[in-house]
């Protein structure tokens, strides 16, 4: 398969590419944050949610979101799996 | 007596083509019956007189006329090759720390007396350099080219405008490869304006006519005959900066006869 996807391309186009990229970039050249702030807020973030819920921490994620000029932070914290009680 | 308005053109990142859009831009105002001065605030790396071929004529500089060697009139280098076209050179062996914020006001403030516009080339970066060209600025027009480096400049630079309450600042899109981006290979001016949420001044396509020009020493917009679809779109500039409304020109189209026909009456 990996020749056929060479062949005919499933890449992005660069233009989008450098589209995300700068969109990325940019949300934490504006708020200030790091990558390295960004991964030591997750951790924090299980590590309190994990004294009262039983979570998995490699499914949760926080990113940056950038929307016009206004950026939030948004954290994406999937529970398990839950049965009716 | 006039009252004339202060343009700083700047971007962040250097080579985007501040100094080309400055001389063409200023020399489109001129040939529209405009008083104009096109100031090189770039000191120690001056470019604004070769650009515009005016290179053999500078007797004194910017930094004299701040520090009191001579009148500021006599600073001012005249084109001959268009009525009312002036230009004030930088100096080439002094730095940026020459001249303060406060300098600039007081020239561009007698400098308005008898222009329509004083158009300041700031030099590439954020520092003293950058705030001279701020300081006096009535509107800050920010050049970026269509890649990642110098659009992430030009959102810092806005940022920086906004905060010393000069904003907000358009934009001047430069080097735009229309090919390119309908291959998907280039971001399109949609995704800059997106990404950027400002206002677009103008859009000037990558074009080699530029590029003789400098070489030449002779802004496109004073190469009289010679109706490349960058000249349009600096002229276009020029007419949106009067404050009429110019649709912007089609670059998809194929540059062909018609549509360089098309682009004198419409574009």
């Amino acid at each position: 398969m990996g020749w056929i996807t060479k062949l005919f391309g499933d890449k992005k186009n660069s233009g989008s590419v450098a589209k995300s990229r700068l969109q990325m970039v940019l949300s934490h050249d504006r708020t200030d944050i790091t990558p390295g702030m960004m991964a030591a807020i997750k951790d924090d973030i299980i590590s309190v949610l994990a004294q009262h819920l039983s979570i998995e921490a490699d499914q949760v994620e926080v990113n940056l979101d950038q929307s016009g000029t206004e950026s939030r932070l948004v954290a994406h914290i999937p529970l398990p799996s839950t049965r009716r009680r | 007596m006039k009252l004339g308005k202060v343009i700083t053109i700047t971007s962040g990142k250097g080579g985007v083509g501040k100094t080309t859009l400055t001389a063409n831009l200023s020399a489109a105002l001129a040939s529209i019956g405009r008083k104009v001065v096109a100031i090189d605030t770039d000191i120690g790396l001056r470019n604004l007189d070769v650009v515009m071929g005016l290179e053999n004529r500078i007797v004194y500089d910017l930094v004299d006329v701040i520090e009191g060697r001579c009148r500021l009139k006599q600073a001012m280098i005249k084109d001959k090759r268009v009525n009312s076209l002036y230009m004030i050179p930088a100096a080439q062996t002094r730095d940026k720390m020459s001249i303060s914020p406060t300098d600039m006001v007081l020239v561009c403030d007698q400098l308005r007396e008898e222009m329509d516009y004083i158009l300041i080339d700031s030099p590439a970066g954020i520092e003293r350099g950058f705030q001279n060209a701020l300081a006096p600025s009535d509107q800050v027009l920010i050049v970026t080219n269509p890649e990642v480096s110098a659009v992430r400049d030009a959102d810092r630079i806005i940022g920086l405008v906004d905060a010393a309450e000069k904003g907000p600042a358009q934009l001047l899109v430069n080097r735009l490869k229309p090919e390119m981006v309908a291959r998907g290979d280039m971001l399109s001016i949609n995704d800059i304006v997106e990404i950027l949420a400002v206002d677009v001044l103008g859009i000037i396509p990558e074009d080699e006519s530029i590029l003789i020009s400098s070489n030449r020493g002779t802004p496109l917009t004073l190469d009289n005959g010679h109706m490349p679809r960058a000249r349009i779109a600096v002229q276009n500039v020029a007419r949106r900066i009067e404050g009429e409304s110019v649709p912007f020109i089609d670059l998809t189209a194929r540059e062909g006869l018609l549509s360089k026909v098309k682009g004198w009456f419409g574009g």
